[in-house]
């Protein structure tokens, strides 16, 4: 009970933010930050807890955006019922890529490299293909109504991508204590071990990859919400499969807090290379990939180990 | 149906092409095959290889094909570098880890590169760029008639390094077994890094074959990497013969796809092989059974 008060109090502190600024900028800095927490929480689900390292979780977050965007612009469904359905589309291609990678054996470089090429072969198509506007890209019609999802201001976003991020810490609270979690952890520790006490590994990956997708697809759910404009690259390109996994690694491996830790910081990092440099294009990614390659080196654990460590 | 006319130019454009794609997986299976790891930096290497080339043509003036003596010892020696000095001590050992370090690099290389020389496209002229050789119905460009000649001459030579040289020896004894090479008194840490040297400087080669007929991005690498490692899975991770022969075959279906289905879509086809090569036939056409 303990740890679900932490939560509690770690979200409700957040929640004060928008009470303490209403800079357009600090606040758009929280939700991007936010945003990332919840897409590497996906990938920590599947990567942290599961030991499976995908390098592309674009295709999830591409998914979730698009469906989204689609379904608003070319159907007129509602933004809320797109939002669900989102999510579930998401889902449903972590499922599939899960099945299939799964189901024939591919572990460690093999995995990741395949969920690479889902993602890819996703950009492509949608480079391409008509209904997600080829070239031109995805435009959702600004209508600022609570009915819509779109606000005027920046405060109700943050709330909502707050509850999205804390609802996902909940669910990995929940997880971690469950058998299933504990079926997860074993299959990353010892996958034939796992197998041999009569765990049904190829299942629980799968359920760990439609979970995680899920999680993801919400984040894309929300960026097309709250910039309204998705094209090929944002929605599958590498950048959000390498903002996926950084988050969780820099925070904390297989932890709760881990990605949003390490989204914080990340993010901060940004921030303060493009104040130190103005925005010079390239800069703060470069950053991002030596801060990466220092934290595999000297604190595998991420920042949560180095705290847990200290304490 | 298309006429021979049309489709003996594109199988034989195709597999010139597919030269340099073998190449640069040549590279990527090599370390593939001894260190057991994917090396996702390998785009990020060829760009940095490319614009290297380039800058020899721009400010020394020197013909890509005449860099390419200097700039493989010099990337050589980065390999050998990055794998003994960043990558080894940073990865614990642990796959996992040595998978985010190498794409770290990759990171840290691409937008480096992004950062100092912006995102433009550059060129060079070379008199030579634009002449054509004819054979049979087909009118083949001479750099990359020149490119596939080289590409033969390295595999060989490479293959003769591996099969006769002391080094080569080790190289194969630690990919068949670490411990036992370790044991026989091999210095496994120093034959990793000279595995890495090699698959870079097939790079250094593969930026100079492409420099007179292609561009140089910090984006540029990207688009041989995803192609190399689809070879490399179609070939046998870590098989030489393979990456050669996957290269050529990648070639001519991407030349092919490209004819029937357009360019962009020709690149889906490349993909479609890929997945399919690794969920029904992960271990490839050479490779063996995982």
């Amino acid at each position: 009970m303990k740890s679900y008060a932490s939560i509690a109090a770690v979200v409700a502190l957040l929640a004060c933010v928008p009470l303490l600024t209403a800079s357009n900028v600090a606040l758009n800095f929280m939700v991007v930050a936010l945003l990332i927490a919840l897409v590497g929480q996906g990938w920590n689900v599947l990567g942290g807890y599961g030991g499976q390292y995908s390098f592309g979780h674009a295709a999830f977050f591409g998914t979730g955006a698009y469906v989204t965007a689609i379904l608003q612009v070319h159907y007129g469904l509602n933004a809320w019922l797109g939002l669900v359905i989102g999510i579930a589309a998401g889902a449903l291609i972590g499922a599939i890529t899960g099945a299939l990678s799964f189901r024939s054996g591919l572990r460690g470089s093999y995995f990741a490299l395949v969920t690479l090429a889902f993602a890819e072969v996703l950009r492509i198509v949608a480079s391409v293909a008509p209904i997600t506007g080829a070239g031109v890209g995805t435009l959702i019609k600004l209508d600022l109504r609570w009915e819509t999802f779109q606000f005027q201001s920046r405060a109700p976003f943050y709330w909502i991508i707050l509850a999205f991020v804390a609802a996902s810490l909940v669910l990995v609270k929940l997880m971690e204590g469950s058998r299933f979690g504990a079926y997860l952890v074993a299959v990353r520790e010892n996958e034939d071990a796992a197998k041999a006490v009569g765990i049904d590994v190829l299942r629980v990956k799968l359920a760990a990859m439609t979970l995680s997708a899920a999680i993801t697809a919400a984040g894309g759910c929300f960026y097309a919400q709250y910039f309204l404009f998705l094209d090929a690259g944002i929605a599958y390109g590498p950048w959000i499969s390498v903002e996926a996994l950084l988050a969780p690694i820099i925070g904390g491996i297989g932890t709760v807090y881990g990605p949003l830790l390490g989204a914080l910081v990340v993010k901060t990092l940004g921030e303060v290379t493009k104040l130190a440099t103005g925005d010079a294009p390239g800069l703060d990614l470069v950053i991002y990939g030596c801060v990466l390659i220092l934290v595999v080196a000297f604190a595998p654990q991420g920042i949560a180990g180095l705290l847990r460590r200290r304490a | 149906m298309l006429s021979p006319i049309i489709l003996v130019p594109a199988v034989l454009n195709g597999l010139l092409t597919g030269a340099v794609y073998a190449l640069v997986a040549l590279g990527l299976t090599l370390i593939y095959g001894v260190l057991h790891i994917i090396n996702f930096a390998h785009g990020a290497l060829l760009t940095c290889a490319m614009f290297a080339a380039f800058f020899a043509h721009r400010l020394l003036g020197l013909d890509p094909y005449l860099a390419a003596l200097g700039l493989t010892p010099v990337f050589f020696c980065l390999g050998y570098g990055l794998q003994r000095f960043v990558i080894g001590p940073a990865a614990h050992g642990e796959d996992r880890n040595i998978l985010l370090v190498t794409l770290g690099l990759a990171v840290v290389i691409e937008n480096a590169l992004l950062y100092a020389f912006r995102a433009d496209t550059r060129t060079i002229n070379l008199p030579y760029g634009f002449d054509v050789v004819e054979v049979g119905p087909a009118f083949l460009s001479v750099p990359r008639v020149i490119g596939f000649g080289v590409v033969i001459a390295v595999a060989l030579a490479l293959w003769l390094i591996m099969r006769f040289t002391d080094t080569g020896k080790a190289i194969r004894a630690v990919a068949r077994e670490k411990l036992g090479a370790e044991l026989s008194g091999i210095d496994v840490a120093h034959i990793y890094a000279v595995t890495f040297g090699l698959g870079t400087a097939c790079l250094a080669i593969a930026a100079c074959l492409l420099l007179p007929t292609y561009y140089v991005n910090p984006h540029a690498g990207n688009a041989f990497v995803l192609i190399a490692f689809t070879i490399v899975v179609l070939g046998g991770m870590g098989s030489v013969a393979g990456a050669l022969l996957g290269g050529l075959i990648i070639g001519v279906v991407e030349s092919l796809s490209g004819l029937y289905l357009g360019e962009s879509l020709g690149q889906v086809g490349i993909f479609i092989i890929f997945i399919l090569v690794l969920l029904f036939r992960p271990s490839g056409l050479f490779g063996e059974r995982a």
